[in-house]
């Protein structure tokens, strides 16, 4: 039952104590963005436009083609997170200085709203691949990496930095080499946290795909053949029908996947289990034991087995797992300080640029513009996370408490969880405008498509690990329901439901900037939030005006984590976990 | 393979004067090791025995080569060490093996390291796997496996690199105890039989008899900071037989030195003691009440060495009680023997109100850190003060692990003497408002 779990995994979500770094870290997202924006605006003079617009078929037979595209995208972005995973991940835990800027970047990178991105990316791209539409595809899988790399990237950083002692220093007596600790060491370590959370953002993935296969940049169109923009066609052509066809081709895809590609892994990973970490119910596989019957891995193993020695002594040239036992204090001190003053005024020098950037361009008042425009979102949010609670958590519940329900729920939660929520809003479009109900209100369904399972899911995975020993408890104490609900479910589930809310605020942050403004055949519905200002400076292609966007919302991201998400959090963790 | 004096093996390692410090809050130095020198030589067995606090396992660490002495070397045939040991192998108390790879993976990850051919690999893991009795068992993962039969995975993974020196961090004390006797006599059977693979085993332990047993030198640890208190010599030849008058005398004789007052902690009178100079024992109430209760129901008066192995206690979890029962004056230590005090004797024969007096006021007068928290909440304005002013003082002379460990067992105590309470969401002690805070020094 590998639902029964909380997403993104404690792993995931731990984070060192940062007071100072804070501000650090607020002003360094400023720069990365400018950086960004400066890199992607000096590449837009060799710009082709010409180049790239596929004209996507409503046909149905094309179907399969498109979604095989759309899969191979998904899995080429996986196999990049992979490997970010693990040299991002790895050279954070290992070098103490580089830790002190990679954990608080990725940390913004989690946060930064990527969609707001996708025109700056897509423009990037495209000038790297003239008059092909590789920069394209580039620039589709870069989204979908975004949505998968940082979690994946968190949870392995953490196994890595929370290794057991003893492993530790078993592997430095064995003068292990650091290919050979890396490969027996490392990654079976943290291939449990990795596999799980690869396959929970591989879910999330889909929301990006969707969303980077059909974009419009620089009042330009661009389409990629795939599953996403066949949508958006059939959604522009104004054909339900096809509208609906495809979402049942991307259910089946979900499942599929699920069945022949993560459930295999997760039933393999077991084996990665340290015993005394905790028991969930092991996952298992049909596929998997297909394949183990199979002659197949035997023979592999056969093939590429003599391989392991020679690679192992090449790669003996990264030296040993270990690490001078002396270091000299005023040298390692001078060494903090002269990193200390580099990385800092390389942000300092980059904010100045950032905001001398903004006031010659659109004018710093943009920025209280766009921060009362967040403000419009940011209600939104809440509205989505309050009713995503009320109705959410006595489902959640009572689904997790009873096993058999459990049982049936868990696959549909599953698929309700990885589902593009993106692939809805054409069927939401057209209710809204056949009802004339202003997408000022709507917004907040559209955005809630996607975030709220994760509640549910989360709420689900606390209910079902109440211990049953305190249920009964509960029962011989004839707790009255209010009492029940306060002394004991409540206080139960807190921790993964703070997970679940964080999951789904950040969704919606992120949602907000595809669902504040839709299309449905000829009419553009506009809500006024913060999301749509994004949206809109995105397809004029209006620099400024996009950093300004993503500077604000990264602000409330970022704010709104540290000040109210992250101290919950701790509660949580310090106070009701099981 | 008795050693005498005279004729020592080669010298394997040299720790020469080292000193090991952490640096606590305030930039204040927090001592583990002061002035150790030891050396091992081939052929001979060396324990190191000592309390928790002693140092023994950092000691060990630092002849393996993980950590670095403050001051001081380690050299290994002379050489210093710049890393991890060349000529050692390591067998844990956690067993650290991998969990994901094979018996036999895992004894062949070390010869992998070493660059060794797969066909010669296989070859000598497989004669470990042999030598250490683990046959049939080469492809089960080490969950399917009991305790001490990953232990003896654990020997096999050390012994199959032959290395000169084998290290052994209280290597049985995660066993059951028939289990840990049996892989002891198996492992002694093989060093006095000549095959053993290595040259010399430095084990560190803190159960007395489990060091008696093994080794040829005994060097026993002194707590706060760790110091070499003595070194004893075991003339005893192989098997050795427990009951032996001179084996139980020798265990008499190191159960008084491990808990015989070392001077420049218990002189200090108990009424100005500081919290720093004096750290409480990591006792719980309930443990050192079911002490004095036994020593009562005897009599009044028991043999340590006697009562550890009867109710089968390691000294680390039975000194920490002996420790805490003399710091309030509720037992004494007289040679190997507990004595019950008068205090004691009330203490343990009183109704629970009563008893909790007795504590109470016994916590306040002769428990520095009790007592500095009593007389910190009697000036404060509200009666209540926050822990973390506590945590603050505490990590001028302790690692902040230890101060932490520190306050824990004064709360403990002081909870339940009713003299204070602790409410963990805010990290607040508040004042029992029924409680006397500073009038103990005249009742006591």
């Amino acid at each position: 039952m590998a639902v029964l779990r909380s997403f993104p995994s404690a792993e995931a979500l731990r984070r060192p104590r940062q007071s100072l770094v804070d501000v650090a870290v607020v002003a360094g997202a400023a720069t990365l963005l400018w950086g960004l924006v400066q890199l992607s605006r000096g590449v837009t003079a060799p710009f082709d436009s010409a180049a790239p617009a596929a004209a996507i078929s409503t046909d149905p037979a094309d179907l399969p083609y498109y979604a095989a595209r759309s899969l191979l995208r998904m899995f080429v972005a996986l196999v990049a997170s992979v490997a970010f995973t693990f040299v991002y991940a790895t050279a954070a835990a290992r070098l103490r200085r580089a830790e002190k800027v990679l954990l608080p970047a990725l940390d913004i990178l989690q946060s930064v709203p990527v969609l707001g991105f996708l025109s700056v990316t897509v423009t990037g791209f495209i000038a790297l691949f003239p008059g092909s539409t590789l920069g394209l595809e580039c620039a589709s899988v870069f989204a979908i990496f975004t949505a998968q790399a940082w979690n994946m990237t968190f949870a392995f950083y953490q196994s890595l930095v929370s290794q057991p002692r003893d492993l530790d220093e078993a592997s430095r007596i064995l003068r292990l080499s650091r290919w050979q600790r890396f490969w027996r060491v490392d990654v079976p370590g943290g291939m449990i946290p990795l596999v799980w959370n690869g396959m929970m953002s591989f879910g999330g993935g889909w929301f990006f795909l969707v969303a980077s296969e059909s974009i419009s940049v620089l009042n330009h169109q661009f389409t990629l053949p795939g599953i996403g923009s066949y949508v958006a066609a059939a959604s522009d052509a104004r054909e339900l029908n096809h509208v609906l066809l495809a979402i049942g081709v991307m259910v089946v895809m979900v499942i599929g996947v699920n069945v022949l590609f993560w459930r295999p892994l997760t039933a393999w990973a077991e084996r990665f289990r340290v015993e005394d970490s905790e028991a969930a119910q092991a996952p298992r596989s049909v596929v998997l034991n297909l394949l183990r019957r199979s002659r197949l891995p035997r023979a592999l193993g056969r093939v590429l087995g003599p391989l392991g020695a020679p690679i192992d002594r090449v790669m003996a040239v990264f030296g040993l797992a270990e690490y001078p036992l002396r270091t000299s204090p005023t040298r390692r001190r001078a060494g903090d300080v002269v990193f200390g003053v580099a990385v800092l005024a390389v942000i300092a020098w980059g904010l100045l640029r950032a905001v001398e950037y903004v006031r010659s361009t659109v004018g710093l008042g943009e920025f209280p513009h766009a921060l009362g425009l967040g403000l419009i979102t940011f209600g939104r949010v809440i509205v989505l996370v309050v009713v995503a609670t009320l109705v959410w958590v006595p489902i959640g519940v009572w689904i997790g408490l009873n096993p058999k329900v459990s049982r049936l729920a868990q696959p549909v939660v599953q698929v309700l969880a990885s589902f593009p929520a993106n692939f809805l809003f054409p069927l939401v479009t057209a209710l809204l405008v056949a009802t004339g109900i202003s997408l000022n209100w709507g917004g907040i369904l559209l955005m809630s498509l996607g975030a709220q399972w994760y509640v549910l899911f989360n709420v689900i995975a606390g209910a079902s690990a109440v211990p049953n020993d305190l249920r009964e408890a509960a029962a011989s104490l004839r707790l009255p329901r209010s009492l029940w609900w306060r002394k004991l479910i409540l206080p139960a589930i807190f921790p993964s439901y703070i997970t679940g809310g964080i999951t789904a605020a950040g969704g919606a942050w992120n949602a907000s900037i595809v669902a504040e403004i839709v299309k449905y055949g000829p009419t553009t519905l506009t809500a006024t939030g913060l999301g749509a200002y994004v949206a809109e400076a995105t397809s004029a292609g209006d620099f400024p005006r996009i950093l300004v966007g993503v500077a604000a919302m990264s602000l409330y991201v970022v704010a709104l984590n540290r000040l109210f998400w992250r101290r919950l959090y701790a509660l949580a963790q310090q106070r009701y976990t099981l | 393979m008795t050693v005498d004096q005279g004729s020592r093996g080669e010298l394997l390692v040299d720790v020469d004067a080292v000193h090991k410090s952490f640096t606590g809050a305030g930039g204040a130095e927090l001592k583990v090791l002061e002035d150790i020198r030891l050396s091992i030589h081939a052929g001979e067995i060396v324990a190191l025995l000592g309390k928790s606090g002693s140092g023994k396992s950092t000691l060990l660490r630092t002849i393996a080569g993980l950590i670095s002495p403050t001051r001081g070397t380690v050299r290994y045939r002379g050489r210093e060490l710049t890393g991890a040991n060349p000529g050692v192998a390591m067998v844990f108390q956690t067993f650290a093996l991998m969990p994901w790879l094979t018996v036999q993976a895992n004894v062949e990850l070390g010869l992998a390291a070493r660059g060794v051919p797969q066909a010669e690999r296989r070859d000598a893991a497989l004669a470990a796997i042999d030598l250490i009795g683990l046959d049939g068992f080469e492809s089960a993962y080490p969950k399917e496996l009991s305790g001490g039969m990953r232990q003896r995975v654990g020997f096999a993974r050390a012994l199959v690199l032959e290395p000169d020196l084998l290290l052994m961090d209280e290597p049985f004390s995660a066993l059951d105890v028939l289990t840990a006797e049996n892989l002891r006599t198996e492992l002694m059977s093989l060093w006095t039989g000549q095959q053993f693979p290595t040259k010399g085993i430095c084990i560190v332990t803190h159960n007395i008899e489990e060091a008696v047993l093994l080794a040829d030198r005994v060097i026993v640890l002194g707590s706060n900071p760790g110091r070499i208190l003595a070194e004893l010599p075991v003339p005893f030849t192989r098997p050795r037989d427990r009951r032996a008058p001179a084996f139980v005398a020798l265990v008499d004789q190191l159960y008084d030195l491990l808990t015989g007052r070392e001077p420049d902690v218990y002189e200090a009178a108990p009424a100005d003691a500081t919290p720093t100079a004096r750290p409480l024992p990591q006792a719980s109430v309930g443990g050192m009440a079911g002490l004095v209760e036994i020593v009562y129901a005897r009599g009044g008066r028991v043999d340590l060495p006697e009562i550890a192995a009867e109710l089968s206690f390691e000294i680390d979890d039975l000194l920490p009680l002996v420790d805490g029962a003399t710091m309030l004056d509720l037992l004494s230590v007289l040679g190997a023997d507990l004595v019950l005090t008068d205090t004691g004797r009330a203490w343990t024969t009183a109704n629970i109100q009563d008893s909790k007096k007795i504590f109470a006021g016994q916590a306040r007068s002769r428990a520095p850190l009790v007592r500095t928290v009593c007389r910190a909440l009697a000036t404060s304005a509200d009666g209540s003060l926050r822990e973390a002013f506590f945590l603050d003082l505490l990590r001028r002379g302790f690692s902040t692990e230890d101060a932490r460990q520190q306050l824990d067992t004064a709360i403990d105590w002081g909870r339940y003497g009713e003299l204070y309470d602790f409410d963990a969401s805010t990290g607040e002690i508040t004042a029992d408002p029924a409680a006397a805070l500073v009038d103990a020094e005249a009742a006591s």
